[in-house]
């Protein structure tokens, strides 16, 4: 094992698979001279050079057109937005064009494309700059999602999702990039589609993913002290969703929080609470309890983002709720 | 043109001297944590606002920008201290701290924000247009944005309906050289923004904007056009930005000559040289005016460290105009 930043297992993810496979290239907003907005890809523009690692003017549209239709024509395009928030000026081109694209040829064209960079927020950046979008993205068929939360991770599943052969987004968060993680020596791979129990435990289950789940693992250090066992289960994945893996757990520890950085209405989260209830009904002791960001734009103020965002005191508040303490 | 008198001058001095100053308390103020999230400061693009304000008619006219917006309200004006309190996050600031360093507003100004996603306010200015010849106000709307906009759809697709609509809107491209790290010249195939203008048929041009008086003849001539229903025009602002993007770049894009180069040309410097130079004030009273400003500054702030924080609820109640709505509890009581 070794000790590396996420922003390197990132880069060291799409720099061994560019060494791999000559049809994969970066693009994005200055990931080339400036190494990366948030240095993911240093050292990049050295090693391959101009033309596979290639700044964009701001033009989101334009980019994500131009990726998809060159991955409908033999190249395997990484996209890096600044953040996801700035996807939405492309967005056209992801929905409509790169996750429908095959369906609509009947299968003669794929799209083996992988858009990434940072989600959700990062502290006081204000309400366009601070949205998480991996709801959006899983509702639409054609496409699969991945939020990792740890280094390891983040390599083995964007190298998973550069040779995958339908488009993926994959989610970072700019308050991650500085993370450092033990990750393994030499080549490996991380299924898509399959979630991770970070630790195991048996009085209730958490379910999160991304950034955030750094906030249950806090609070369930805290909650150990006085006794309570959390199982923390981290998706990974988003789209497809490794439903198994939370059945599993509940059916274990009875109980189900569900921690996402995201607005409450229709999210990631209602679409758990959804199959829990389907799946493994019978086995819930108390209902879902659900800790997601306000049902509002994020404000600015630090006092107001404070309350904006789940924090790991209102993780311990929902364990303590579903065990009726 | 409204004649550019010594009064003109001294307000320029002390307007241009107070929003670099005022710049750079924010700059103080950031590192010691009093002001989070990105802050872009506007150093060494006064002039573009010094001359622009010079030929608005600010009774009615309008502006908007993106998120290097800190001063513009304040020269529309609006209260450098509500703005300043607004970076702070308190609820004496502009929003109420809702908004932060890259979202001001001044509805009362006629200043309508601070906008955050690149280019996005692009169309914006022009919708702001055609409410005005709608309504027939015979307002005229200034929309700026930077140079790395120019590179967005939403430009394109704007230009193209302002102009066939003949809104009045006067299109500002504040050309700083850099798009974050990028330069212009790296962005496309020409490096005259200006150009973009031509096939709109939109009367356009390049500006030496490091120089207020070459921006106030420009605005003048391109106001005047929109105010009589002539339409649009696409002004390229020639200038430079003397700090980084925001807070955190290294600037290896660029050399410091390059900088110093234009701190020659710099609009404050170039306005007080004529004013010593035409006697319209002595070196004693510039320095007065230099006094003024910084104690201008400094109640700035005093105001936004003084201000209280806003009121949790207040995070709901400005989403919707509706004053019940029923928003979805996120976590538990
Ligand atoms: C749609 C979108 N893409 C990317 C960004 C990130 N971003 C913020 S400012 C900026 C550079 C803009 O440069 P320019 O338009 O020249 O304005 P300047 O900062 O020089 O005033 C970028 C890429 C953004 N905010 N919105
Ligand atoms: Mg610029």
């Amino acid at each position: 094992m070794k000790t590396i930043q996420f922003r390197e297992a990132v880069c060291e993810a799409m720099s061994e698979e560019m060494r791999r496979d000559e049809a994969i290239y970066l693009m994005g907003e200055e990931v080339a001279e400036y190494n990366g907005a948030y240095k993911a890809s240093k050292g990049m523009l050295d090693e391959f050079g101009a033309d596979r690692v290639i700044d964009t003017p701001i033009s989101e549209l334009g980019f994500a057109g131009i990726a998809i239709g060159s991955a409908m024509n033999g190249n395997r395009p990484i996209v890096e937005y600044m953040t996801f928030n700035f996807s939405l000026v492309g967005i056209d081109q992801i929905i409509n064009n790169a996750a429908k694209i095959r369906q609509m040829s009947g299968g003669q064209f794929n799209c083996p494309i992988v858009f990434r960079g940072p989600t959700a927020s990062a502290g006081q950046l204000g309400a366009t700059h601070s949205q998480a979008f991996e709801s959006w993205f899983a509702n639409t068929p054609g496409l699969k999602v991945i939020v990792p939360s740890n280094p390891a991770d983040a390599k083995g599943l964007l190298k998973s999702a550069i040779r995958d052969d339908d488009p993926v987004i994959f989610m970072e968060s700019e308050q991650m990039y500085g993370d450092k993680g033990e990750v393994p020596e030499g080549e490996y791979l991380i299924p898509i589609g399959v979630a991770d129990i970070k630790r195991e435990g048996t009085d209730v289950t958490i379910v999160s993913f991304g950034k955030i789940i750094k906030e249950a693992y806090t609070a369930a250090d805290e909650l150990e002290k006085e006794g309570i066992s959390c199982e923390i289960i981290d998706l990974r994945t988003v789209r497809p969703l490794d439903i198994d893996a939370v059945i599993a757990s509940v059916k274990k520890t009875n109980r189900l929080i569900i921690l996402e950085e995201a607005w409450p209405f229709g999210n990631v989260s209602t679409e758990i609470t959804y199959q829990v209830q389907e799946k493994a009904f019978d086995y819930l002791d108390a209902p879902i309890v659900k800790i997601n960001t306000a049902d509002t734009p994020a404000p600015y103020s630090p006092v107001l983002l404070k309350e904006w965002i789940p924090n790991s005191n209102d993780v311990v508040k929902a364990v303590k709720k579903v065990l009726y303490r | 043109m409204k004649e550019i008198t010594k009064e003109v001058y001294l307000n320029w001095y002390e307007e241009m001297s107070f929003w670099r100053k005022f710049e750079d308390k924010l700059a103080q103020v950031y590192i010691q944590q009093k002001v989070r999230g990105f802050l872009h400061l506007y150093n060494g693009q006064e002039a573009i606002l010094a001359g622009a304000l010079h030929a608005m008619d600010l009774t009615k006219d309008k502006m908007i920008t993106a998120y290097r917006n800190h001063v513009q309200p304040i020269g529309m004006g609006e209260d450098p201290k509500r703005v300043m309190a607004e970076l702070y996050g308190k609820k004496t600031g502009t929003s109420m701290g809702l908004g932060g360093s890259m979202h001001i507003f001044s509805k009362e100004h006629r200043f309508y924000g601070g906008h955050g996603i690149v280019g996005g306010q692009i169309p914006l200015g022009a919708g702001l247009a055609f409410g005005d010849k709608y309504f027939k106000r015979d307002a005229v709307t200034l929309t700026f944005f930077g140079d790395g906009a120019a590179r967005q759809g939403s430009l394109h697709e704007t230009f193209n309906m302002a102009m066939n609509w003949k809104l009045p809107v006067v299109f500002c491209v504040e050309n700083n050289g850099y798009a974050m790290g990028t330069s212009v010249k790296r962005t496309a195939n020409h490096e005259d923004i200006w150009k973009l203008g031509l096939g709109y048929e939109m009367p356009c041009g390049p500006v030496d904007a490091m120089n207020p008086v070459a921006v106030a003849e420009a605005f003048d001539e391109a106001i005047a056009r929109a105010r009589r229903g002539d339409g649009p025009t696409f002004l390229e602002l020639k200038t430079y930005r003397y700090r980084g993007h925001s807070m955190s770049d290294a600037q290896k894009y660029r050399t410091k000559d390059e900088v110093a180069e234009y701190q020659k040309i710099d609009p404050i410097t170039q306005v007080k040289d004529i004013l010593l130079e035409k006697k319209f004030a002595t070196e004693e009273e510039l320095k007065e005016i230099d006094k003024r400003v910084k104690k201008r500054v400094a109640e700035c702030e005093k105001f936004a460290d003084e201000s209280d924080f806003p009121d949790k609820e207040i995070m709901y109640d400005v989403v919707y105009e509706q004053e019940d709505y029923p928003f979805l509890a996120h976590k538990p009581e």
